[in-house]
């Protein structure tokens, strides 16, 4: 690993390997390999990925397109197959662990189901998992109270904004606990005053649900306004370049973005995903 | 009511007002053509009428006329041709005598007839309503069989490989088979089986029906793009419940649209099978009709089984229109 470990903190995430035992990890890449056989010969999607994410971080990956933030969040989630390497998930194998339903997903479109309510959508993971009806109604008042849907129930995803078909579908995700939120660009889609929103509020949702959290996006605010983690990544091959730790308060009001530890970050952040070019 | 439905409704409504007139008008001008296209078809009988009634028609030969040009005779005739549109067994009928032959053959059967509805109770077997419900139970019955083998099919077909690659093509090449040759060999060889009456056409008419219903289901089963399909994924749930819970809804529309050629298609099957067995029903209906040179019998039972296949075509698509709206996908 060429990368050195920027502030290695024994507590936190870190790619030096000793270093953060004291922690409870929930999911642990080790010199993690992807690489897709194509036509056009092999295509490394994921070289040597070695990462820690301990329980209750808010993660996010930042990176050009192609540099595999997207399919390490997919690997994690048992969508995609690792070619090398180990990564475990709450010390299970990913796929064991999405047998387990460790993990909710949020996709980059809602892809709510059209034929369903939007109270139905969230019931959807609760009737696969085999919840009773009362518990299913409970549940689905719960998160959509979290999201601030409450009184929508009713509506049918065409009835929403974009803004509020995302918040249903983070809903989704957060209807049947699991302690792991992978979230793939959900607010990619949305306009920057909705994103901004949406923003606080996933921010006083993982306050509220002290869940662990990989986010990717391709914003810097979004990145450094949200996690207390941020992997910088670059592509061919997609890698690691920077782990940055963020020395932001937890609470965060939307003009953080204004002081100068905020930006401080940001410059990071943008140095990271430009040393990874010049490479 | 929300905004969306007022917009729809109104559409709707304005789409009644102006749709009308040139509905109208299209339906119109068919009828003119007709009537036109009814002189120069029955020419040669109407001259040969006319001849024997005593009027001068020019050639004055029938193997002259025989050998000329319809247009030709019409021109050179012009004041010969008034039975045109009254012949009794013309080649082409006009469309008034097609109705009269419908209201004939219907209402007038059944209410005035010694076998019609009115004095024997049941449905004269002599009258157009018994054929056609003759020709409509085998239809349903055949539109049922081959819309269920349609969906087990395209589940199958969705499921395995080994079908998509086995069944498809078979299922193809049952189709470029002309259904006129092969029904009467379906009717031979269950009627030596001990299968007869209605189940023999209703085979023919699930045979039409079941390709355009495995067509569009397998498409409406793979719509689900794979965003969906991962979603399920992450819910570790089995094929069964990817199939009810998406799959499934996913493909009611493709359903739908399917289903509306099946039906049409179930009632050729079913008239088709009628040919050959005489029977009953508006195939035998209109074979009979040809061997007595019964024009009028013939168009009457076309127009009824055109009736017939608008019905359930409209039948279908409120259906849809219900099983949308409450799966909220009206529009």
């Amino acid at each position: 690993m060429s990368i050195p470990a920027p502030q290695a903190d024994p507590k936190v995430i870190s790619m030096d390997r000793p270093a953060k035992a004291a922690a409870e990890i929930v999911i642990r890449a080790d010199h993690l390999d992807l690489t897709f056989e194509t036509n056009d010969g092999p295509v490394h999607a994921l070289r040597d990925i070695t990462l820690d994410i301990p329980k209750g971080a808010f993660v996010s990956f930042i990176g050009p397109s192609g540099c595999g933030k997207t399919t390490f969040l997919r690997c994690i989630a048992a969508l995609e197959q690792p070619t090398g390497g180990s990564l475990t998930v709450n010390g299970m194998t990913p796929d064991a662990a999405r047998r387990a339903r460790a993990y909710g997903y949020v996709f980059q479109a809602a892809g709510l189901y059209p034929w369903r309510s939007i109270g139905r959508n969230i019931a959807l993971p609760l009737e696969i998992m085999g919840f009773s009806r009362a518990e299913q109604k409970e549940r689905i008042a719960r998160v959509l109270d979290l999201v601030d849907l409450g009184g929508f129930e009713k509506k049918f995803p065409w009835q929403l904004s974009g803004g509020m078909q995302q918040r249903a579908s983070i809903a989704r995700a957060l209807a049947f606990d699991a302690d792991l939120l992978l979230m793939d660009e959900p607010f990619g889609a949305l306009d920057e005053i909705v994103r901004d929103r949406l923003n606080e509020e996933v921010l006083r949702l993982w306050a509220r649900t002290q869940k662990t959290i990989g986010f990717v996006t391709h914003s810097i605010p979004e990145a450094v306004y949200l996690s207390t983690h941020i992997v910088v990544m670059s592509p061919r091959p997609g890698r690691i370049t920077d782990v940055i730790e963020s020395p932001l308060p937890a609470e965060r009001p939307l003009d953080i973005r204004d002081t100068p530890e905020f930006i401080e970050i940001a410059h990071r952040v943008r140095e990271g995903l430009r040393a990874g070019y010049e490479e | 009511m929300t905004e969306a439905a007022a917009v729809t409704s109104a559409r709707a409504a304005s789409g009644t007002r102006w749709g009308l007139p040139p509905v109208l008008a299209v339906v119109l001008a068919l009828i003119g053509l007709w009537y036109l296209a009814v002189v120069p078809m029955n020419v040669q009988e109407v001259l040969t009428r006319a001849e024997r009634a005593g009027v001068t028609v020019q050639p004055e030969s029938a193997v002259a006329r025989r050998d000329m040009g319809t247009w030709a005779l019409v021109a050179g005739n012009p004041h010969a041709l008034g039975e045109s549109w009254s012949l009794d067994r013309p080649r082409l009928p006009a469309p008034h005598q097609v109705v009269a032959e419908l209201y004939k053959s219907t209402w007038v059967e059944e209410t005035r007839g010694r076998r019609g509805l009115v004095n024997s109770g049941s449905l004269s077997n002599r009258g157009l309503l018994h054929h056609a419900l003759v020709t409509l139970n085998a239809t349903l019955v055949g539109f049922l069989i081959g819309t269920g083998l349609g969906i087990l099919l395209a589940v199958g077909i969705v499921h395995s490989r080994v079908m998509d690659m086995s069944v498809m093509p078979w299922a193809i090449v049952s189709q470029t088979i002309p259904i006129v040759a092969l029904a009467p060999m379906i009717i031979v060889v269950l009627y030596s089986v001990g299968v007869q009456g209605l189940l023999p056409k209703a085979v023919i008419s699930a045979y039409l029906s079941f390709f355009p219903v495995v067509v569009g289901m397998v498409k409406g089963l793979r719509s689900p793009d794979a965003m969906q399909m991962d979603l399920m994924r992450t819910y570790n749930a089995s094929p069964g419940t990817v199939l009810a819970k998406l799959r499934l809804p996913a493909s009611v529309p493709y359903l739908f649209a399917s289903l509306k050629i099946a039906v049409a298609a179930s009632l050729v099957g079913a008239i088709v099978g009628e040919l050959p067995v005489q029977k009953g029903g508006l195939g035998a209906r209109m074979l009979a009709g040809s061997y007595y040179g019964q024009t009028v019998q013939i168009w009457s039972a076309l127009f009824l089984a055109a009736a017939l296949a608008a019905l359930l075509v409209w039948a279908i698509s409120a259906v849809e229109r219900r099983a949308l709206q409450r799966m909220g996908m009206g529009a």
